[in-house]
């Protein structure tokens, strides 16, 4: 009882004495947000909208389109698009179908606890195990002179190298992003699977439905919101991938984030004016993924209470 | 179910060898420096180097620098937004999630362009202007992770009660928050924290166009010049990660079993 009076909407909305203090209530709603909303505001938000804007104006403030159509017109511009578009898309599918088979594996396969806890403390550590260290391991491991790379040569007599291997291919980056995208993916997966109830494994079961019907009508529906959800953040998350990349290849790779990184420093061309352009295309990609997100998260959690 | 448990460890298994085995291969070539034979030349010399110190300590500055920043910013938004304000959650939620959608590059390309030495707010004028910017634009990479983190936490406390019997008390704002509040989300707050030490650490992209000494710029630098030393600095970096990542799952152990879901 004392428990339902304390937690009283209308007590706790005004917790106060009826004192000179009520001339500032106003304020005092706010205060403890003000902080956060500032901040977002001056180091989020405005500095996006700043760049937003000038990918539409003139480097004397002048409306215009030409920086847009520049992206597409220049086609080296419009080349790193599509090479950064084809290795989100591809690291992101790749990665979200191997991360949800580890996920499974773990929640589902029957193995032993440890490797659950193993595997979530590993993909905490090695989704954010992006960047330089990583680009440092694959080329000790597939460099020229790396383990791996000298193993299959002296061994088997495989030379990777003249069967065209290389890091800096499509495919090779993919393979390489795929080393935080796979974890990045279980650890966000893994409480979807979580969430799947047993009651409704067994109900299937009492009503008669095979494994493969308890899959196909139970698991898949409930779980693919999420599924798509989370392929996106992944795209998001590699298509803004630069340190990995910029180790490999340093300025001369033709990416997006690269070509922005090069565009800042001012060592290519120096148009800032186009740098806004690249960074709002950056926006519009990522932004359009969001929104999906968006949408396929609200659909999952109509599901995973 | 027998045929089921074989494909998961099928899969479990080769997924733990891409995985181990380039660090496998990062350790033992970090060891091949000396001919011949495996020594720890490669980390004696990366430990010794004294840009490896110094830029190393800069990125532990900031990264406390930016852990505090994250709390003075989520904690009090975070507990205003359960008490007061539950209808701002989803815009707030939104916020903390943008910077996972708007690349990093993207949001330090703003803070060039706005923040320039001509602008209102000069912060790129000045280096230690320049050093704020760069634990701002970390704590804002950090905010999705931080906001989560401390939200969690909170819901595990009846942050209203804790409130009207402080107040009862005759508490402040600033003690309720401070000696009430934090200390009963402290633990998740840490776990924060060390997801925010572990980003920082690494990061290259803002240090490197904010112009900063910090370690990332300094990682990217000895990875294009030399050979053994970038893997002994991956391990390094790696040790790190792993550490914190750990000291969150430790940490977590002793979180406070849910007040509302005593289980």
């Amino acid at each position: 009882m004392t428990d339902l009076t304390l937690s009283n909407q209308s007590l706790a909305t005004r917790p106060a004495p009826p004192n000179e203090a009520t001339a500032f209530r106003l304020p005092t709603q706010w205060i403890g947000v003000a902080p956060f909303f500032i901040f977002a505001l001056m180091f989020l938000i405005l500095p996006t909208i700043y760049l937003v804007v000038g990918a539409f104006q003139t480097g004397d403030g002048r409306f215009t389109l030409d920086n847009i159509l520049q992206l597409v017109s220049d086609p080296s511009i419009s080349a790193s698009y599509w090479v950064s578009i084809k290795i989100s898309f591809w690291s992101s599918i790749i990665g979200a179908f191997a991360g949800l088979a580890i996920a499974i594996a773990i929640v589902r396969g029957g193995l032993p606890s440890w490797t659950r806890s193993a595997t979530l403390t590993f993909s905490g550590v090695a989704s954010n195990f992006a960047g330089l260290p990583l680009a440092f391991a694959f080329l000790a491991t597939l460099g020229r002179v790396g383990i791996v790379t000298t193993l299959l040569r002296d061994v088997l007599n495989i030379n990777i190298y003249a069967m065209g291997f290389n890091f800096l291919t499509t495919s090779g980056l993919i393979a390489v992003y795929l080393f935080f995208q796979i974890p990045l993916m279980v650890v966000i997966i893994v409480p979807a699977i979580d969430g799947l109830k047993k009651e409704w494994g067994e109900a299937a079961a009492t009503l008669g439905a095979t494994q493969s019907q308890y899959w196909r009508m139970v698991v898949i529906p409930v779980i693919w919101p999420s599924f798509l959800g989370t392929v996106i953040l992944l795209f998001a998350n590699a298509f803004g991938a630069i340190a990995t990349a910029y180790a490999f290849a340093g300025p001369a790779l033709n990416i997006v984030p690269i070509k922005l990184y090069s565009q800042i420093n001012g060592d290519v061309l120096h148009n800032p004016q186009l740098g806004y352009a690249i960074a709002f295309g950056m926006i519009v990609i990522t932004g359009l993924a969001n929104v999906f997100y968006i949408w396929f998260r609200t659909r999952s959690e109509r599901w995973l209470k | 179910m027998k045929s089921g448990k074989f494909w998961a460890w099928v899969v479990f298994i080769v997924g733990a060898a891409y995985f181990f085995i380039p660090l496998m291969a990062t350790v033992e070539f970090s060891l091949r420096m000396r001919r011949g034979v495996h020594s720890f030349d490669a980390y004696q010399i990366v430990l010794g180097d004294a840009r490896f110190q110094s830029t190393f300590l800069y990125s532990v500055i900031a990264a406390i620098f930016t852990i505090i920043l994250g709390i003075l910013i989520v904690v009090p938004a975070a507990y205003w937004i359960r008490l007061r304000l539950p209808q701002l959650r989803p815009i707030v939620e939104f916020i903390t999630l943008l910077p996972l959608v708007i690349p990093a590059i993207v949001i330090v390309f703003g803070y060039i362009r706005m923040y320039g030495s001509n602008s209102p707010l000069p912060f790129l004028g000045s280096n230690m202007g320049a050093n704020a910017l760069l634990v701002i634009g970390y704590a804002t990479l950090s905010l999705p992770y931080m906001y989560r983190a401390v939200d969690t936490g909170l819901r595990t406390i009846d942050v209203r009660t804790l409130t009207e019997a402080a107040q009862i008390l005759g508490a402040g704002w600033s003690t309720i928050i401070g000696r009430v509040i934090l200390p009963n989300v402290l633990i998740a707050v840490l776990s924060g924290a060390f997801l925010t030490f572990a980003i920082v650490i690494g990061e290259f992209t803002m240090a490197s166009l904010l112009n900063r000494p910090a370690f990332g710029p300094y990682l990217q630098n000895i990875g294009a010049n030399r050979a053994y030393e970038p893997a002994a600095l991956a391990i390094i970096a790696f040790a790190i990660t792993w550490g914190c990542m750990s000291l969150i799952q430790i940490l977590s152990r002793f979180a406070p079993k849910s007040a509302n879901r005593p289980n």
